[in-house]
């Protein structure tokens, strides 16, 4: 199975890069942004061909690694 | 005062920190790689240094933080056993979830160097009784994220339990937004978990032990925990 994990910041937790980020693309003349959030992408291959039992193998590494759960939420797609 | 300081791929503030106990205290630190499994027999204070484990990689202290020996250092930490982290120690510590909160990347982005002021918030932890109460130090910081942060509720009860040992303040001692040099929640410079044991820090006391470094102030910290464990011996 591949899986494509997505972490971002939670809600409400100040991100001063993609501040950074929308200040840039503010001076680049692209109005109307009104915010920008960096975010991390995995691409992740797992042996096994049962999606409920790699699903939770995934889950498992974002809760204990991929994502600091303090201010991190993270989002799980199977790809093909 | 038996002492391991644990070297992980990239820390480079382990020879500055063996180098503050053997002054301080006359203590030989003994060094443990990161993927021993265990801690030398007799261990007092586990200190983990700055530097950049892993090249920072994922996120600061991450990949640090699951390393095997740090299995054996939450298990001294729950025995009661005294940890200190400094700077790359800190947020290994906060990753590891020996300490609540993060450490997030500088409010204003840059990477700061530079000597700062500190006040001791609470002088009665194992780490800070060589200190008078609200003593003001110089010591300095090198970080990029050092931007300390936790939810409201995690903040209050860091506040009201004295689990605040170090504030960023002004030379006079007052803190303010522009002596809280990265931006962090409440100024906080460092804390101790609610059982006191383990204590993380941003700024290094091990680089401010003797005139030559600009200020010898950090040398307390030190002492306080030579004089620490006095009292428990």
């Amino acid at each position: 199975m591949k899986a494509r994990v997505t972490v971002t910041l939670k809600t409400g937790v100040l991100d001063p890069q993609g501040k950074a980020i929308e200040g840039a693309l503010a001076s680049l003349g692209f109005d109307g942004v009104s915010g920008v959030r960096q975010g991390k992408i995995f691409d992740i291959e797992l042996a096994g061909a049962d999606e409920a039992t790699t699903r939770s193998a995934i889950e498992a590494m974002c809760e204990k690694l991929l994502a600091n759960t303090v201010i991190e939420t993270y989002h799980i797609d199977a790809v093909a | 005062m038996k002492t391991s300081i644990i070297v992980f791929p990239g820390s480079n503030r382990d020879r500055d920190l063996g180098r503050a106990f053997r002054r301080t205290n006359g203590d030989e630190p003994a060094y443990v790689w990161h993927d021993e499994s265990e801690l030398p027999a007799g261990t007092d204070v586990v200190a983990l240094p700055g530097g950049f484990s892993y090249g920072d990689y994922l996120r600061c202290g991450a990949i640090a933080a699951r390393s095997p020996v740090m299995r054996a250092v939450a298990a001294h930490a729950k025995r009661g056993g005294f940890v200190i982290g400094i700077c790359n120690g800190f947020q290994i510590l906060c990753e590891s979830g020996l300490l609540p909160g993060v450490l997030m990347r500088n409010e204003r982005l840059k990477f700061l160097c530079r000597t700062v002021t500190l006040k001791v918030e609470n002088a009665e932890t194992p780490f800070t009784r060589g200190y008078g109460a609200g003593a003001l130090l110089r010591m300095p910081l090198a970080h990029g994220e050092g931007n300390y942060q936790a939810d409201a509720r995690t903040l209050t009860k860091l506040e009201k339990n004295g689990q605040v040992v170090f504030r960023y303040v002004d030379e006079a001692g007052a803190a303010s937004d522009s002596a809280n040099i990265n931006g962090a929640a409440r100024s906080i410079a460092g804390i101790v978990n609610d059982k006191g044991n383990v204590l993380g820090m941003m700024p290094h006391p091990e680089n401010a032990i003797e005139p030559l470094q600009g200020s010898s102030d950090g040398a307390g910290l030190f002492r306080s925990l030579a004089l620490t464990l006095e009292k428990v011996a």
